[in-house]
This record gives structure tokens, sequence and C-alpha cells, in this order.
């Protein structure tokens, strides 16, 4: 294969800009239902579905661009894109405009800039750079420490706006870290440490701590033969206890009430139905109303009346939920599912690692956006506003998850290159 | 590939395996769960009553006795309401500020984003002032609702009165009602209810968040107009209604009319009366409780509810049985010395020395002595034991509509009371008594109780010479003026015409011979047939009692007037009725002014200091019936509450 004879989309995976295309597809029609009057067309610009509208077709003219940058682009200036959205990160906690009491708006003209949409992508292609050196070991430490400190510099910036949900999406990039090489012991730990979290705010810390010592005690019986497993046991259980003890630290001096009371929502320990419970158990009212068929599109009277705050943006699943019932929900997940299963094998088919860390970069994201966001809405996760990949409203979001994605096509186009 | 491959599976496998666990949710919420489905119903679901018009309430001549009138609720949405000038506010719709600020935060507290009610029932010039204004005011608006109206304030006791619903009636009618809603509580709005009400109407509208219409609910496919109650075409004739009314004024008692030949109510007043307009509106408890507590007790339906011994009109009755029995006829003569001797050493007197005396002229006279050997007959000497005899003419005297109450179409309507022979079996310890015993009963005195209406009732008997039809007061329901079947079958007093001939004859007498005991009463032109009663009374004065019809032949009218406390038969009941039966038979007054302005100007209700003495009850033999009237607090409170 020469390079004349390739034109922009030559080796564009298709199938993955078809699933974009559905997803964004999809959002626009809901957006117009989230905000549906009768007397407005879909394409008036003033609403947010046109404005959707403009967002898509400033997403497309992008995706091409990308198309036509060369590969090799991205590798180079992943540095210089790295520590731009550092500055954009720092900057936002000063210009930035408090939208909800998170500081993560930059305003330009009528246009919102939010960096940390950005942050994540040249987080992704700087982390994909860094570990893609040839015969790096992640085991090893002087390989850990920096690839933590590229990760843990944004998440730093992103906690003081604060954004608990952006931050959470850089959290998930630990399973690229796993993929290329990370201790098990990390995912294993970071179940555990989520289970005796929300163990440790419903049940009190002693008998969380007496179930602990037993269930250790029980395993070095059984492992009796093996050192090296009651060592790991033990130490998991000093931990542990670490652990507890500073969960129950942070939930009671640290958090901000709001923050409390959304997770105790979440573990019914509170039921506040009007107050801060209000949202989500709207949500689940508009998408449980919607049965398996749905109430038809433009028929969602939760959607059409305004009975869920933020229906077009970080809500906007309520609307798929109660407009095309179950059976649209599925579709939905299952495009979500067959995107990242397609990333998963993009990645896998990189040659160079670059390509292959960063394709997984871009799968946890969008993972990460999807899981907690359809979570949130039907009341599995606290509420934590970040956006429903290619489907919610909004022009940042939009833009990044394609900036994002076709990042990723034009790496996959070009993996036969040598990056 | 690197050493790290086979990771990629545990990547997936944990994708695949947390989007299941979404779709496992996604799959309770919306397939299993339909509770969700029922809240989103009830977030943009308002069931929208609308009332349908009550049933106006027409006269015999189809004038109103009681229609509605809009009056105006002012409603309050908390949420929409903004900065306002209270001050202004209040002195708009004539509340305190106090009043104000205890009604909004009643308001608030139920909803900030659904109407409550904020001040009942605004009058239509408060509202005409206010309407003007109400733009200053976002979250204020007025609903329009209907009230009774009674343009004469006339019969009020027998309309009735509607209010809100209580708890045990949301509960009788099955959810029919809710809380709020109005409903009958007396009189005809209570037992024409359920066709006065009408059917209500719903409106399905879908609401948003800030429960503002957004229109019907699938285009109005489930709702339902309302359809507007029944209006009742009443028997009672308007003009002679109020005139009866103010003939009562300042009297206690009761007029009843019936017509003769249909059984319909011409007029029935209760007196003292009460406006019923007092029962609507803002003020309408402070006027229950004023009405409630009034020693006149104007909520006590006197008519229906007062039970008195019948006195000498009850003699009409004697005289038919027993000529029915066969122990007297037309020409059976008693000697009356002044009185009748009976038992060992009793003895009832009579007001003259009647000498020899007949049928026709005992009605006339109002001889007791006839009707003490009469009922003598009739118990003592009629060929069978006396108890029996007793029980025989009982029977008799109670297919005159006495003892059960006659079934007119109000609720709490009382029986009155004609004693068993056991009630005096028990009393007498053996059943050997004869009429010696209770020998009061001959002259309609002891252990009787008889109502206004039944004491009417017997002279619709008399004028139709042997049958009645139940005394009701509604004569038509709705546009196809369909009349209740009940009201149309003939009851039969069981008593042959030809025996009413000499009692006729000295009814008439008592009118319209110069020595009759209401000549007073006589009309030109008209033969009334009367009869005057006086009641003994233990408590006070007596009662005076006429009961009468006219003309004589093809009765139009019958009537019964009861006084309370005011003495003889003839010094004011006879009057009135004779003044109610001219009214009706030629809708103007002959009689000169002096003689209606004496009994328009009486005031005959007892002194203050005799009502706050309770009167002791005497065992006394011959009048042992306590006057319901002067202990009516209890029986008030069955019939509303």
């Amino acid at each position: 294969m020469s390079n004349q004879n390739r034109s922009f989309f030559f080796n564009v995976d298709y199938i993955t800009i078809f699933l974009y295309i559905c997803l964004m597809a999809i959002g626009w029609f809901n957006i117009h239902a989230a905000v549906y009057n009768a007397d407005e067309s879909i394409i008036n610009l003033t609403s947010n579905s046109g404005k959707q509208l403009i967002y898509i077709i400033v997403a497309l003219i992008v995706a091409i661009a990308i198309l036509l940058l060369d590969s090799k682009f991205f590798f180079t200036f992943s540095p210089v894109f790295y520590g731009i959205t550092i500055l954009l990160l720092m900057a936002v906690l000063v210009v930035g405009r408090n939208v909800g009491g998170n500081q993560a708006w930059i305003p330009i003209g009528s246009f919102r800039l939010q960096p940390s949409e950005f942050a994540k992508w040249a987080t992704s292609l700087l982390l994909a750079r860094q570990l893609g050196v040839v015969n790096t070991k992640i085991s090893e430490l002087k390989t850990l420490l920096p690839t933590l400190a590229v990760l843990g510099f944004p998440i730093l910036l992103i906690i003081l706006q604060p954004d608990a949900g952006s931050a959470l999406v850089f959290i998930s990039l630990i399973f690229v870290l796993y993929r290329e090489g990370l201790s098990p012991y990390f995912l294993i730990g970071g179940f555990i440490m989520v289970l005796l979290f929300i163990l440790t705010l419903l049940y009190p810390k002693l008998y969380i701590i007496m179930v602990m010592v037993l269930l250790v005690a029980f395993l070095s019986y059984q492992f009796r033969k093996n050192r090296k497993m009651i060592t790991v046991f033990l130490s998991g259980l000093i931990l542990s206890l670490l652990f507890v003890f500073s969960v129950d630290f942070v939930y009671n001096h640290i958090l901000k009430p709001h923050q409390k009371v959304r997770i105790d929502l979440i573990l019914g320990k509170v039921s506040d139905l009007r107050g801060v419970g209000y949202n989500v158990n709207q949500s689940k009212i508009a998408i449980g109303s919607g049965g398996l068929i749905g109430k038809g599109y433009l028929q969602g009277t939760q959607t059409k009346f305004d009975f869920v705050p933020e229906q077009s943006t970080d809500f906007i699943f309520c609307t798929v939920g109660e407009e095309w019932g179950f059976i649209g929900s599925f579709i939905v997940i299952g495009l979500y599912v067959f995107l990242l299963l397609r990333i998963i094998h993009i990645a896998e088919r990189q040659r160079a690692p670059f390509g292959r860390i960063y394709g997984y970069a871009v799968a946890c994201i969008i993972f990460c956006h999807f899981f907690v966001n359809i979570a949130m809405t039907i009341g599995l996760m606290p509420v934590i506003g970040i956006p429903l990949p290619f489907i919610s409203y909004g022009g940042s979001s939009l833009l990044s998850f394609t900036i994002l994605l076709f990042t990723l096509i034009k790496l996959d186009s070009n993996r036969m290159g040598i990056v | 590939m690197n050493s790290f491959f086979k990771r990629r599976y545990i990547i997936q496998g944990i994708f695949i395996l947390v989007a299941l666990i979404l779709l496992g949710r996604l799959y309770y919420i919306q397939v299993v769960d339909d509770r969700y489905k029922l809240s989103a119903d009830n977030n943009v679901l308002r069931k929208l009553v609308i009332y349908p018009a009550r049933g106006v309430i027409l006269d015999r001549f189809s004038k109103v006795l009681v229609q509605n009138e809009p009056v105006y609720d002012l409603m309050v949405i908390p949420g929409q309401v903004e900065e306002m000038d209270t001050l202004e506010f209040c002195k708009l719709i004539k509340i305190s500020k106090p009043a104000f600020d205890k009604a909004f935060k009643k308001a608030k507290n139920y909803s900030l984003y659904r109407a409550s009610l904020f001040q009942k029932q605004l009058s239509a010039v408060t509202y005409a002032a206010f309407q003007e204004k109400l733009f200053e005011y976002p979250g204020f608006y007025v609903q329009n609702r209907s009230v009774r109206f009674y343009p004469d304030s006339t019969a009020a006791q027998f309309l009735g009165y509607i209010g809100e619903v209580n708890d045990r009636e949301i509960k009788k009618y099955d959810g029919f009602y809710s809380q709020g809603d109005y409903i009958g509580k007396t009189g005809i709005e209570k037992s024409y209810e359920e066709l006065l009400r009408g059917q209500r109407g719903v409106r399905n509208i879908m609401v948003d968040v800030h429960n503002r219409d957004q229109g019907s609910f699938f285009d109005g496919k489930y709702d339902t107009t309302a359809v507007a109650g029944d209006n009742l075409i009443s028997s009672l004739d308007k003009k002679l209604q109020m005139f009866g009314e103010s003939l009562m004024v300042n009297k206690i008692g009761s007029i009843v009319a019936i017509e003769p030949s249909t059984g319909e109510i011409l007029a029935s007043i209760s007196s003292p009366g009460y406006d019923p307009n007092m029962m609507v509106g803002r003020e309408r408890g402070n006027n229950y409780m004023k009405l409630l507590n009034n020693p006149f007790k104007p909520m006590f339906i006197r008519p229906i509810q007062a039970e008195y011994p019948p006195g000498s009109i009850f003699k009409v009755i004697n005289a038919l049985v027993a000529q029915e029995m066969g122990v007297i006829d037309a020409n059976t003569y008693f000697n009356c010395p002044g009185g009748y001797k009976y038992g060992r050493n009793g003895w009832m007197g009579c007001t003259h020395v009647h000498g020899t005396i007949n049928l026709e002229q005992s009605i006339e006279e109002s001889c007791n002595t006839y009707y003490g050997n009469t009922f003598s007959r009739m118990i003592d000497h009629s060929g069978l034991r006396p108890v029996n005899a007793y029980t025989r003419w009982r029977n008799m005297v109670m297919k005159f509509g006495i003892g059960n109450a006659l079934g007119i179409d109000l609720p709490a309507e009382r029986n009155g009371l004609i004693p068993t022979a056991d009630y005096y079996t028990k009393r007498f310890k053996n059943d050997k008594w004869t009429s010696s015993f209770n020998i009061s009963l001959s002259i309609g005195q002891g252990e009787l109780g008889i109502t206004p209406l039944q004491m009417a009732n017997v002279m619709a008997i008399v004028a139709n010479r042997g049958f009645y039809y139940k005394p009701h007061l509604i004569k038509a329901i709705g546009d196809k003026k369909i009349i209740k079947e009940e009201y149309t079958i003939r009851n039969d007093a069981g008593i042959e015409a030809k025996y009413f001939d000499p009692v006729i004859q000295g009814m008439s007498n008592v009118v319209n011979a110069p020595n009759g005991t209401a000549y007073n009463a006589k009309i030109n032109d008209i033969e009334i047939c009367g009869k005057t009663g006086t009641v003994q009374n233990p408590h006070g004065d007596n009662h005076s009692v006429f009961v009468a019809f006219a003309p004589r032949e093809n009765p139009k009218i019958a009537i019964a007037v009861v006084v309370e406390n005011a003495g003889y038969g003839a010094t004011w009941s006879a009057p009135i009725a004779s003044l109610m039966i001219e009214k009706y038979l030629r809708d103007s007054i002959t009689r000169p002014k002096y003689y209606m302005d004496r009994l328009l100007n009486a005031n005959l209700l007892p002194g203050q200091k005799k009502l706050y003495n309770k009167p002791s009850v005497k065992k006394d033999t011959i009048i042992p019936i306590k006057m319901e009237s002067t202990k009516p607090v209890s029986i008030i409170k069955q019939t509303i509450h």
C-alpha cells in the first residue's frame, strides 16, 4: 500500500462511525422530545434541538478535520495538548463561571468551554505516549510514578472545581493501566474499597471490622501452607481497616452536606422525594413509566411537562426510557456495548502501543460516562453530573467526545504505519 | 500483542457485566414494577370535577322556591404569589391582616403549586370590586361556584339546607362524595338528594411540573359532562305558604294544608321559622348556632315532629269509628248532665249541660259526655272483652294515619302515639281494665300523640269521605313531571261513606251555625267544615287547635292549625285556618282589616320567664304525654347530625 492511494477515509472504521452517528441521531431526536413544544420545529435554532444540530454539524467538520491530520500529530503534540489543558484547568479555577456549584466553565462568547472535557482526551494521549515506550513495565516504580503523576495532576485540579464526576472518569483509566500490566490487586483492591465504602456508611464499623477479621482468619487458615497468600490477606486486612476509618472520617468531616445527602439517598438511608431526591425520583418515574415499548415519541408526559430537571443534558436517558420503553433502553445500551467492544477490538489491532493504549483510554472514558450516567438516572448511583456520550445536549461534550473517538479512528486508519 | 493480551477479555467482560446490570435494573423498573406508571399518572393527571347545577325547587305554580346563585371562591397558588400590597388586598376582600396570614400559611402548608381555597364565597359585590384589581395579584384567582338562594325566604324547614358532607356521609354513599362537596342535610334537599344533585362531570387534564394546565388527556376521551340535577315541582303554593308564615309570626305552632283529592301539601308552616338564606354563606356556622340556641326551636319541624294529644278534634274520629262499629248511628242520643260519670266516682266534665244530644250536635257543640258514652260502648259493650275491643278500636283509628308516620317526603317524620292494649295492661297490672281506665281517649286527651300533619290528613279523609293519598311536598320530578308512585295510591280509612254525613253536618255547624264553636271562622259563600280543639298542656297554657276542610262539596283544601299556648281552638287557630282557606280558594281576603290585623299582630309567645323555668312533669293519669315542643333539643340533634 502506498501513501498515494490513500483517500481521507481509507481504512476508516465505518462500523464505529456508524455507531457514532446512530448515537448522535438518537440524542438529537430525544433532545427535541425533552424540550418539545408543539409550536417549535426541531431545527428552530433557538431551541436546544436546533442548537444541538449546529453542534452536530460542527462535530462532523471537526471529525473530518481530524481524519485529515497526520496521525503522528497526536503522538508528537500530546505533551503540548496536555500542557494546554492543564493551563485551562488552572484558569477555570480563576476565571471560570460557577454553574450549579461547579467552577467548570470558561465562557467564550455565547459558547461555554469546559476544559475538563478536553483534559480527558489530552491526558489519554499523554498516557498512551508515556506507557507506549518500548519495554516499559508498569509494575516498576519508575514507570508507575510518572504515570500516576500524569493522571493525578488533572484529577487534582478537577477535584478543586469541584467536579466529582469528571474526576471519577479519570479514575476509570485504571483499566488502561490494568491492560498494560498493572497488578490485578489494584482492581480487586478498588472493588473492595467501593464495597467497604458502602458497607461502612450502612453498618456500624464494629460489625464490619469483626466480619473482616473473621474472614481473614478463615482464609489464612485455608491457605495456611501458602505464606505469600497469608501476607497478602493480612496486609489487605490492615489496609481495609485503615480504609474503613478513613471513609468514616471523610464522610463525616470532609464531604459537603449535599454530597452526603446524595450518597445517603442511594444507600436508602434517607428518602426525600421533594428535595434532593426529587431529580432521581422523577427520573425513575419517567423511565419506569415507559413500560416495555414506551409511550411513543413526543408522548412522554414526564418529559414534556418538565418533571425531570436537566433532561436534555444529564438526564436525557429519561426521555429515551419514557418514550421508547425498555426496547429503546435496550437498543441504546446495546449500541454503547457494541461501540465499546468495537473500540477494544480496534485498540487490540494496533501495532503500536500508543494506539492501543489510547484506544483503551477512549473505551474507559466512554464506558465510565455511559455507566455512571445511566446508573444515576435509574437510581443505582448518586447524582453525578456527567453527560451521556454523543446523546446529551451540549457542545463541549459532543465536541470532546468526537475528538476523542475520531483521534482513535485516525490512528486506526493508519495502524499499519509505524508511529 | 503483548503478554497482557488476555486481559482484554476481562475488561470486555466487565463492560458487558455492567451493561447487563443496567439492563436488569431497567427491565425491573420498566417492565416488572408498574408503580412508576402510576406515579407518572399522578404527576400529570388531574381530575377536575365539574359540578352540575343542583336542581331548582319550584312551587305548584312554577314559582321559584330555591334556586342557585353564583358565588366566588377566592383560590390561591402560593408558589405563584409575588410580592404584593397585602393591606390593600385585605381591604379589597374585607378580611383582616392576621386572617390573611393564617389563610396564606395554611395554603402554603398544603402545597406551593396546587390551588387551595383562600377565602370562601365572596359576595357578588366584593367580587365585582376585586375583579378589576385581580391582575395585580398573580397566584390568586376566582372560582365560580353556586350556592342555594331562596328568593322569598320561605318554607325553610321543608326545603331544608345543604352543607359540606361529613365523614359518615362520605362513607355511606361509598365514595360518591369527597371532602368539600355539598349534600342535602335536611328537608327536601336531603330526601331528594339523589335527584337534585345531578351527575358530576370529570375533566381529565394534564399539568406540568408547575401545575399549569397542559390540555386535556387523550383529547377528552375519558371526560364526562356534568348533567344538571332534576328540577322539583313542589305541591306548595308559595303565596299561601308565605301568607301562613306571616299569620304565624310571634306564635309557636303549625299550619298544614292539604289538597284532599291528591294528598299534595299546599302549605306547611312551622313557627317560629327562619330565613333559609341564613344557612348559606360565610355566616352559616354562626347562624346555625343561633338557631340551635333559640329557645323557641326554629329548627324543630313542628308539622311533622311535634306530637300533641289532639283534643276535641279526635271526636270526629271516634264518631266515625263508633258508627262503623255499629255502636251508634246518626240518631243515637245521649243525655249530657254537664259531664260524664265513669267508674266508681270518675267524672269527666263537659263545657255545658247539653241535655239530650245527637251525633251531629255532639260534634257541633263538642260534647264530652256524648263521647264518654260512645267510647264506653265501643270498649265495654261491643261483645268483646274490653282489652280486645280496645285493640279493634285502636286498629280502626290507626287506619286514619295515626300512630305511624304517614311517609311524607321529608326526613325525620315522627310516628305519633296511640298506646297498645298491652300498654294499659302493663300499667294497670292486669287486663281487666275497661273504658273507665282510659276514658280521656274518648275526647282526644291522654296518651295520644298526633302531629299536625296527621291532623290535616284526618281532615283530608273526612273531606274525601273515607280515603286519603299520602301527603307529600313534591308533586312532580324533572322535565317529565314524574310523580312518585306511592303518592298515587289511594289509602282507605275503612269507614263507609254514609257515616260521614252526620259528622260533616256537625262540622259545618261548628263554623256556620251561630252557636257553633268556631262561628268566628265563617266565610260568606264558602262552606267550611271544621272542628275546634283545645289541648290540655301540663306545662303552660293550653294549645289552640283547629282542623277544617272546605268547601263542603268537592273539597279543595283540608287544614290543621295548632297554636301552642294560645288557649281555645276557636280563639286563634280557627280564624287563622279560615283566612288560609279563603286565601287559597279566593286569593283575596273579604274579612275586615281588623280581623286580620288582630292575628298578624298577636304575640302569643310564652313569656321569657316561663321559658327558663323548667316545668315539672306531673304524674297525671289524664295527661301523661309530654309536650314534645317543650323539650325538643334532643330531637333537633337527631335530625341534624
